[in-house]
């Protein structure tokens, strides 16, 4: 129903570590298969879901089913120099395998730092009882690495005492992510809400398309079982609460402002039935740090630093560029880090800026200018020039003014540098949305005092503003 | 393994902490025996060591089955590391030694009575893992222990006793999961174990893990043996949603993908379980949402098809549910890019299923820049499908902005999109060809060669308005290197010839490399130069005489030497009747051409998530069912199995080919189907031998047998929502009855039950009886053949009005009863099935008849490219005779040597009398037909049919009909039905007696 095969392979295909759950493909033939796709299949033609049929050949979306039946699927997702790559002949659930990739990927990451070649080589053995673990006859199974580290851990020579090792409560408990009886000293949690502003901008200066991607992230260090409740300024509750004529208009008035959250993703610990009844979002979280939910505005934010671009190129002698820039928040809130990217063409040469404020570098490797302010505040607006070289011969003529043959690489040339301005900033203390956390109630039986530290950003997310 | 790490040492006294790569050191020679030493070591980390090289040869592929006794020997230890290592040693080598994993037998079964769960669960993971069918007896005993892993008394969920009760939940989650290993080696133990009972206990589960690999297990099950173990009843439903709540992201979705499978029984059924799903759509893990989206699509349609639900109410219920869909969908769009490719091929789905979810959201599939091209190419495909004249003014400046990027084949599509907006919103038509001019001012190779294409698509939906532009694509004609666009490009200049000052010179400038052009622009050269012609015969009588020599002398390639052939004949026979064909109406396109069918739709739309719903196919097309279980003798185990669950199990979405075919056979539904055509093969071949050419056979002694009939494609599925239907006409001891191939294409529910009525025709026939059963029903992908028997009916017959032939056309209405649909058709009749069997006149009457009948009536034909020995006329007697058309006398033609004529008779059941005249020539493999009948609209029917009793001609009939009922036409077919039309009406000039010269 899910995967025949799980394997590990380095960029090439090579395979370094592999899993056959139910033995109904061969699974070195599959391996060989997966590296030659890699290896023979162009760039821009791979997908991360591709099937073989069982003549061997790599078939196109649209044509499975017309070589006959049979054969394999690969789905396959990159991390570092690696593939990991999981196999099916059958109907599987594709959208569960590629999670399940995923997640396999964070486990092994949290249980090695980072995750490459070498370091799956290095931990091959607790690799192969991971795997053993997480999936059973191709059937994803617990891949919360809490609860996996307490009974499959990385010391080599470990329990001596096997009769120590048990399975862990929380693997079939309803509580599957939290172990029972854990203690901290001091009994604090972190809150971080982030938020991600995705921005996109045509060349004549309207917003295409603009979203907010927020996440509310925690660091918990609670002992025991806490039971918690989070409040936020979620319009949909103070409608519900106003209705209810309970909390008067006092509160409701300080509230000011509430937000409508558009579409909410809650960490598995959080009790959705309720939620969906009474907008309550409840949970007891895991240990350490998760995600708790993640969120998506879709409303139109104005966006927060405008960039314009104006572009004189001369044929042949030189290219100019004047940016302007402009923060459109709150003058008391202050962006840090900014990087405002400006693509080029990729044969400028001696580059020279001016610029009211930061500072301008020329990056070749990557064609483009890169201008760095450290804060900027709210309601300012800077101004950046600057100025290149073009060589007499452009790229284009010299490859023989064959612009117009071939498939596109005389024309890609002169239309590389027409990638879209990308910006790059954080504000701290700050939600483009809104969103406040209204309070954070923290219930153990113990009863003991715990601290909740709330903290605000907003940073870039996709932010792209396409050049005219 | 790069050498580097061998540069580690074996280091062989490390205890802890040391990276595992050491293990990986290159073996020399002798090592093998080294390593065998260390495995029987008596210290255990330098065993522990030994065992983990062995794993870690194995990881990198080399054979180290050879040490299999040796690693074997290591599993009798109390280290559960060690155990796990050997255990994977084994799983990996057990198939290439089976016998020596007996040996290891002794220790599964010990391990699985150990008192430690953790071990308990391995060894039965690991024995499921084995597949060695003799470690599946012994597998069964433990298995069956492990799901009954219980404690005995229910009611200590207290505190006290909880951990105790978890860990034996741990051993009971695993076995659940290992009944299904164990049913795909053996299926016949677990049915005979009753562990599938088992596993629906399990669900019953208080733990919700253990209820979700119970169900993950069924599921499997059903898979594999393509029966429904799964039973959703009112109380499974109950628990599978309280478990729903409460088990990991993994469980979720296993119960959200059995829920997918299960119809709800009413509306109000489906809309409570879809009230318990939707919370679902607020999970973190994407593929939970995507199966809830699932599950939700799927019970709409049952809540919008309740009757007692009341429609308001459900209309209602519905718009929120739409509301609600969007937003979850939309968030998918932010996932990792592979997960978003799987997101949006299902998204193309639901926005073909349910258009009002994401109508207003287009701006969302707006591509980024640095997304991948695999998403970006699928975001096209959703902007085309969400385009309206609300927003197109937006998407088209967003393709423009598309087409100016660097990645060739995103330009190429979003270039053809561009067209396809055009072809979809008329009133945006205008505006679309503005922007593809734009376009092919830039001068950029491929931009201009895709707008040439998809302008051709526009001059095809909006014939004759658009022209305006054509002066500015004959200005890049020299761009065009690509067959696509050049035969698109010689296309538009042949339609519209006349509206090209210097048409017949273009068209010269590429036949100049007529040899070396692709065949398609070969095809399309013939094609425009011939247009040309009918329009401008002065100027290019030269040009098309060389066309015409090129493509029928110097080709190798059928389709075009044909082409050339039918436009020859056509010219030199009839010009006028050329120019009808050549220069006829087109069939319009359509923008839906890249629309799934509806019936496929529903099935993909609960496949949601999974592979069909990548690949737009149903699973089957893809997915080799599995054979029931590998031990071949399990048919008496499923028996049993089958004959529990079929009772209220008949909604199965997909039955096997197998079944239906097995069925087909002992069902008493063909009785009549005597005629020895395959039925029950998906590709059995239309023409059958037997009808299809009535010269050619030369055993008489089938004569006792009624000949079949000869079917023909008369519906396409595409109509008649799911079901191909094709049909023939006969007779069968004396009545006429019309053949009824009813093939299901896409219709997940089967055919059963249809109705049918024939419109008044000029037989004056109707069915017997307006009911048609299937049994058994056709399910998808299956076919049956009904016979329907057709009695004459006075009221039933349309007066043929003076001087004009009667027309063959039936036309037909069936109405699917379980489905409600009613489609209509034509089918041709042939009038053989209505010749009675006393046609044979008297001698003496039949030359009485002759001569009284005047000859003007007298109607002439020939009959070409005969098999040879299908002139001996004693065989084409016999042949005929099968069909009720009697020989009554033969005798050579005075003064002509070698040429014999036989006369025939035959006379329908109407009382209609037709006479025939053969003419046989020795050595010419043709036959000249005279046909003499008082009736005289019904004489060409006649003549037709003695005249189909040649291959050839029957096989052209058909490819024309199935044409004309397909409803869509791709370009190159538009052009090939029009030389299909033309050939025809070649035909009926020879058969008018015509025969120019030196063909």
């Amino acid at each position: 129903m899910v995967a025949s095969a799980i394997f590990i392979t380095d960029l090439t295909g090579k395979p370094l570590i592999s899993r056959n759950y139910r033995g109904d493909i061969p699974l070195t033939a599959a391996i060989d298969r997966f590296a030659s796709y890699l290896n023979e299949v162009e760039d821009e033609m791979k997908k991360p879901v591709f099937h073989v049929d069982s003549g061997g050949e790599v078939l196109n979306v649209d044509d499975v089913g017309c070589t006959g039946v049979g054969g394999e699927t690969f789905v396959y997702v990159q991390h570092s120099n690696l593939y990991l790559c999981g196999v099916t002949c059958k109907n599987s659930n594709i959208a569960l395998m590629l999670t399940y990739l995923y997640q396999l990927t964070s486990l092994f990451q949290d249980y090695f730092t980072t995750l490459n070649e070498e370091s799956i080589r290095d931990n091959f053995v607790i690799i192969y009882e991971l795997l053993d673990e997480t999936m059973d006859h191709g059937l994803p199974q617990s891949l919360d690495s809490t609860i996996l580290r307490q009974f499959i851990t990385q010391e080599g020579n470990r329990m001596a005492d096997d009769s120590k090792s048990k399975p862990p409560v929380a693997l079939t408990n309803a509580v599957s992510w939290r172990a029972e009886g854990i203690k901290h000293k001091k009994n604090e949690i972190f809150l971080d809400v982030v938020e991600k502003l995705n921005l996109l901008v045509s060349a004549n200066g309207t917003v295409l398309h603009s979203e907010i991607n927020g996440a509310v992230k925690m660091k918990s260090f609670l002992s025991g079982m806490p039971e918690l409740k989070l409040g936020l300024n979620d319009k949909l509750v103070f409608e519900a609460a106003g209705r209810g004529g309970s909390s008067g208009g006092a509160s409701s008035s300080r509230a000011g402002k509430s937000v409508e959250l558009e579409d909410i993703k809650f960490h598995q610990c959080v009790r959705l039935a309720r939620f969906e009844n009474d907008r309550t979002i409840s949970f007891i979280p895991p240990d350490g740090e998760f995600d708790l939910m993640t969120y998506r505005l879709d409303t139109h934010v104005k966006p927060l630093i405008w960039v314009e671009a104006v572009v004189e190129p001369h044929r042949g002698s030189r290219i100019e560029y004047m940016i302007k820039t402009r923060s459109q928040f709150k003058s008391r809130s202050v962006a840090n880090n900014v990087e405002i990217i400006i693509p080029v063409p990729p044969d400028v040469d001696s580059p020279s800026f001016k610029s009211s404020v930061g500072n301008v570098t020329y990056l070749p490797d990557k064609d483009c200018v890169v201008w760095t302010i450290k804060q900027f505040h709210g309601g300012r607006e800077y101004l950046m020039r600057a100025h290149f070289g073009l060589p007499s011969i452009s790229r284009e003529e010299a490859d023989g003014g064959n612009i117009n043959k071939g498939s596109g690489g005389g024309s890609g040339a002169d239309m590389s540098w027409k990638k879209p301005i990308g910006v790059k900033f954080e504000i701290p203390y700050f939600t483009v949305s809104g969103i406040q956390v209204r309070y954070l109630k923290i219930i153990e039986r113990s009863g003991y005092q715990a601290l909740p530290w709330v903290r605000y950003i907003t940073a870039n997310g996709d932010y792209q503003l396409r050049m005219a | 393994m790069s050498s580097s790490n061998g540069t580690m040492g074996v280091g062989a006294g490390g205890g802890g902490g040391g990276s595992d790569s050491r293990f990986f050191t290159t073996q020399k020679k002798g090592e093998m025996h080294e390593l065998r030493l260390e495995l029987h070591s008596t210290d255990r980390n330098v065993k522990v060591d030994a065992v983990k090289k062995v794993i870690a040869s194995m990881t990198v592929g080399k054979d180290v089955s050879s040490l299999f006794t040796d690693v074997l020997n290591c599993v009798q230890t109390g280290n559960i590391e060690l155990k796990k290592l050997v255990y994977l040693y084994l799983i990996n080598y057990a198939k290439s030694q089976p016998e020596l994993t007996l040996l290891a037998v002794n220790t599964f079964v010990k391990d699985a009575n150990d008192p430690n769960p953790l071990i308990r669960a391995l060894a039965v993971r690991t024995m499921g893992c084995i597949r060695v069918d003799r470690i599946t007896e012994y597998l069964c005993e433990p298995l069956g222990r492990a799901l009954r892993d219980e404690d005995p008394d229910p009611l200590a969920f207290g505190d006290f006793k909880r951990i105790g009760i978890v860990r034996l939940l741990y051993v009971r989650k695993t076995a659940a999961v290992c009944v299904a290993k164990l049913y795909d080696i053996a299926p016949d133990l677990v049915q005979e174990r009753g562990f599938i009972e088992t596993l629906h206990d399990l669900i019953s589960d208080s733990n919700p893990s253990v209820v979700a690999n119970g169900v993950a297990a069924l599921s499997e099950i059903s898979e594999t043996s393509g029966r429904d173990v799964m039973r959703i009843n009112a109380s499974v439903l109950q628990k599978l949603l309280a478990a729903l709540n409460e088990c990991t992201e993994w469980g979720q979705v296993f119960i959200l993908d059995s829920l997918a499978k299960y119809t709800p029984a009413e509306a109000r059924e489906a809309e409570g379980i879809i009230e318990r799903v939707t919370p679902r759509l607020q999970h973190a893990n994407s593929a939970v949402v995507m199966s809830a989206v699932k599950v939700i699509l799927s019970y709409m349609d049952v809540m919008a098809g309740g009757r007692g639900g009341g429609g308001d109410g459900a209309a209602e219920s519905i718009r929120a549910l739409t509301r609600k869909l969007a937003p979850p969908l939309v968030t998918l769009l932010n996932s990792e890019p592979e997960i978003q490719y799987v997101a949006l091929r299902n998204i193309n789905l639901i926005v073909q299923k349910r258009p009002s979810i994401l109508e207003n959201e287009i701006k969302v599939f707006f591509c980024k820049y640095n997304d991948p091209i695999y998403v970006k190419m699928e975001k096209l495909e959703i902007i085309i499908k969400l385009v309206n004249e609300r927003n197109v003014d937006q998407v088209l400046l967003e393709l423009k902005e598309y087409a100016t990027e660097v990645d060739v084949d995103f330009v190429r599509k979003s270039v053809s999109a561009i067209g396809r907006c055009a072809v979809k919103l008329e009133r945006a038509a205008e505006r679309c060809i503005g922007v593809l001019l734009e376009l092919i001012q830039t001068k950029v190779n491929y931009v201009v060669q895709e707008s040439v294409i998809v302008i051709k698509d526009i001059f095809r939906r909006y014939p004759n308005r658009y022209e305006s532009i054509i002066a500015t694509l004959c200005d890049n004609l020299d761009t065009l290197d690509e067959p696509q666009a050049k035969a698109s490009m010689i296309w538009i200049i042949g339609e519209y010839a006349e509206r090209i000052d210097n048409a017949d010179e273009l068209l010269d400038t590429f036949l100049e490399t007529f040899e070396e052009e692709d065949p398609a622009v070969q095809l399309q050269l013939l094609t425009a130069t011939v247009k040309c012609f009918l329009k401008n015969p002065e100027e290019t009588q030269d040009m098309v005489q060389k066309v015409l020599d090129l493509a029928t002398e110097e080709s190798d390639n059928p389709d075009l030497r044909d082409r050339g052939f039918i436009y020859w004949r056509l010219l030199s026979t009839d010009p006028e009747a050329a120019k009808l064909v050549v220069l006829g109406d087109k069939p319009v396109i359509e923008d839906d051409t890249f629309r799934l069918e509806p019936n496929l739709l529903n099935v993909l739309v609960g496949q949601i998530a999974t592979l069909s719903s990548i690949y737009h196919k149903p699973p089957e097309a893809f997915v080799v069912r599995a054979n029931r279980g590998p031990t071949g003798g399990d048919d008496l185990g499923l028996g049993d199995v089958g004959e529990e669950i079929e009772e209220g199990d008949e909604e199965e979405d997909y039955e096997d080919e197998n079944d239906v075919n097995g069925g087909g056979g002992s069902g008493g539904g063909d009785l009549l189907d005597m005629g020895g055509l395959s039925v029950n093969g998906n590709a059995a071949a239309p023409t059958g031998p037997v009808a299809g050419d009535m010269f050619s056979l030369s055993s008489p002694a089938a004569a006792a047998v009624d000949p079949a009939a000869l079917m023909s494609k008369v519906c396409a599925p595409e109509k008649s929502g799911g079901i191909e239907l094709w049909a023939g006409f006969r007779q069968v001891g004396g009545s006429v009855v019309m053949e009824l191939d009813v093939r299901n294409v896409s219709s997940n529910v089967p055919v059963s039950n249809l109705a049918i009525q024939l419109n008044k025709n000029s037989f004056g026939l109707s069915p017997a009886n307006q009911q048609i059963i299937c049994n058994p029903p056709v399910p998808l992908g299956g076919s049956g053949r009904q016979s329907v028997v057709l009695v004459v009916n006075p009221n039933m017959l349309v007066q043929v009005p003076d001087g004009q032939p009667a027309s063959p056309q039936i036309q037909v209405a069936i109405k699917n009863i379980t489905t409600g649909l009613v489609f209509y058709f034509a089918a041709n009749f042939s009038l053989d099935a209505l010749f009675s069997a006393d046609g044979a006149l008297e001698r003496a009457a039949f030359i009485e008849s002759w001569k009284s009948i005047d000859d003007k009536k007298e109607l002439y034909g020939t009959v070409g490219d005969l098999p040879p020995h299908s002139t001996d006329i004693d065989q084409v007697a016999a042949k005929f005779k099968m069909h009720r058309i009697f020989l009554i006398a033969r005798r050579p033609v005075p003064n002509a040597e070698g040429q014999e004529v036989a006369y025939f008779s035959m006379r329908t059941t109407t009382g209609m009398v037709f006479m025939a005249e053969l003419t046989f020539k020795k050595g010419v493999h043709a036959a000249k037909v005279c046909i003499k009948t008082e009736h005289v609209a019904y004489g060409g029917l006649a003549k037709r049919t003695i005249e189909s009793m040649k291959a050839l001609g029957v096989a052209l009939y058909e490819e024309v009909a199935a044409i004309e009922s397909g409803v869509v036409c791709s370009f190159v077919e538009a052009e090939a039905f029009a030389a299909m039309r033309c050939s025809i009406i070649i035909r009926s000039g020879l058969t008018a007696g015509n025969v120019p010269e030196g063909l």
